[in-house]
């Protein structure tokens, strides 16, 4: 168990936990203009899912160009950037969406791909990535990914129970996706901070 | 020692026997799996009630009488009237949540030119109030399958306007929390006519008074609560313009006394019942579209 074993495990812990806390907040994010029907919830899996797809394809190709710690940290700058306009834009998209679109089905759907895509593709190019960062021999590219999934997911489950339990209990939500900012754009950093560790791998 | 349990046995014993044939007077005539809830008409003796069933048994959403089928069964459906109080003469009429259709139909009946909007999400609670509760959608009574809070919004862009706004959403065992937000209220209240008024069926006991209070009393200032002792419900009445003084209230009271008789609506002792006391904790933050735990503030106590 590296440093840099430890780090990548809970930098990708940290995103799956980013990623269903934000799907959570979706739902309440477009609640007062879609309603909190099931067709919202059908909208908000549907892009979270297709997003991600995308951003696993992503990643996978961006592990091939040279793979490197900075770069992976340079992923998690980039979802907190992309999360912060989430703050801002919600509400003026869904006003946009709502005055075209009559079918809170397809309008929510619409709002959800306007808002909820891009920081979802950048969350979802960091499982792969961290896969290749951590995989030395192809005898253990099994494990290494098995352990990743492990840990992303288990991040994912967390950010879910957190997020339902306690943060909208405790917290506004427009707070909440800033601290998620906040903590991608740290965990960012670390990653480029540590960018040394590379050299030891 | 042991003859107190054996006691307490055949006490428990004979409670659960002479419970048993009240039990065995309800009757199921429907039951079904909506998207929202399981929905059940229950036949019980004097009464036919429409429940939507919760983790702890069922919940009673609308009951009636049918030897009597005017005749409000529930006290927070009749407390619902008071609304008349404050709006003698209605004519655009928006009730969101239908339940049965106990108070779309009677205030159809009572005022003859009014307009009445029903805004519903679940298609099959329409179906079942149209089947055993003689719902009818007439001219005068059109139902919107469609989340209140869409509707409202798409009403407001359409400069829609009603004299009477009735909430009627939160009775279920869940809380639609982005029906109950300073945001939801503030343009419910936008869409009442300048003399315009809202009255909301919710809750008197948990956690979630004070929050719900100090929301009425942000988006409407002053508000009326009505409460009776027999109901763990309330309803708050809040108006656009300033409320009615209580002179006002009793003398609409007793204009609406006779035609209200065959609804069981005591409607007269309704003013000295509405209270504008500050009877909550003030120091509790507002539901807002950004922090709207409702459920979780209602069970956790």
């Amino acid at each position: 168990m590296t440093r840099r074993f430890l780090l990548i495990n809970t930098l990708a812990f940290c995103g799956g936990f980013s990623i269903m806390s934000l799907e959570l907040l979706g739902g309440r994010i477009l609640a007062p203009w879609f309603g909190s029907s099931i067709y919202v919830w059908g909208s908000i899996i549907t892009v979270f899912m297709l997003s991600l797809s995308v951003g696993y394809f992503i990643g996978g190709r961006l592990s091939l160009r040279a793979p490197s710690l900075a770069k992976f940290g340079c992923l998690f700058l980039i979802a907190a950037v992309i999360l912060v306009p989430i703050v801002y834009l919600a509400e003026p998209v869904m006003v946009w969406v709502f005055e075209r679109v009559e079918d809170p089905r397809y309008g929510s759907l619409a709002a959800s791909l306007a808002l909820f895509v891009a920081p979802t593709v950048v969350l979802g190019t960091i499982s792969p990535y961290s896969v290749r960062l951590l995989v030395r021999h192809k005898e253990e590219s099994g494990k290494v990914a098995g352990t990743l999934y492990f840990v992303s997911t288990l991040g994912s489950a967390l950010g879910t129970l957190a997020t339902s339990f306690y943060f909208v209990l405790w917290f506004e939500m427009d707070t909440i996706v800033a601290v998620l900012a906040g903590t991608l754009l740290v965990l960012g950093a670390v990653g480029v901070g540590c960018r040394g560790l590379d050299q030891h791998a | 020692m042991r003859d107190l349990s054996t006691l307490a046995l055949i006490a428990l014993l004979v409670g659960f026997l002479a419970s048993g044939p009240v039990a065995a007077d309800r009757e199921v005539l429907h039951r079904e799996q909506s998207l929202y809830h399981t929905i059940m008409v229950v036949a019980e003796p004097g009464r036919l009630c429409l429940q939507f069933s919760v983790r702890n048994g069922s919940r009673n959403q609308s009951c009636v009488d049918p030897r009597r089928p005017q005749r409000m069964v529930f006290s927070y459906t009749r407390m619902m009237m008071a609304a008349l109080l404050l709006v003698p003469e209605p004519r655009t009429v928006l009730v969101a949540g239908l339940g049965g259709g106990t108070l779309p139909t009677a205030l159809a009946e009572l005022l003859p030119n009014v307009r009445i909007d029903v805004v519903e999400i679940d298609p099959r609670v329409v179906d079942a109030a149209r089947k055993y509760f003689d719902f009818q959608e007439t001219e005068r009574i059109r139902v919107h399958i469609r989340d209140a809070r869409v509707f409202v919004k798409r009403a407001l862009q359409q400069e829609r306007q009603y004299d009477l706004v009735i909430l009627d959403a939160y009775s279920g065992d869940y809380i639609p929390e982005h029906l109950m937000t300073a945001e939801f209220l503030d343009e419910t209240r936008r869409l009442l006519s300048p003399s315009g008024a809202v009255a909301a069926n919710t809750f008197a006991t948990s956690r979630l008074y004070d929050y719900e209070s100090e929301t009425y009393r942000l988006v409407f200032g002053d508000f009326f609560n009505l409460r009776v002792s027999t109901s763990n419900n309330r309803v708050i009445l809040a108006t656009n313009a300033p409320l009615p003084d209580k002179a006002t209230l009793r003398a609409n009271s007793r204009a609406w006394r006779a035609a209200l008789g065959p609804y069981d609506v005591p409607i007269t002792s309704y003013p000295r019942r509405m209270s504008t006391k500050v009877d909550w904790d003030t120091s509790k933050r507002p539901l807002t579209d950004q922090y709207s735990p409702a459920n979780l503030l209602r069970g956790a106590r």
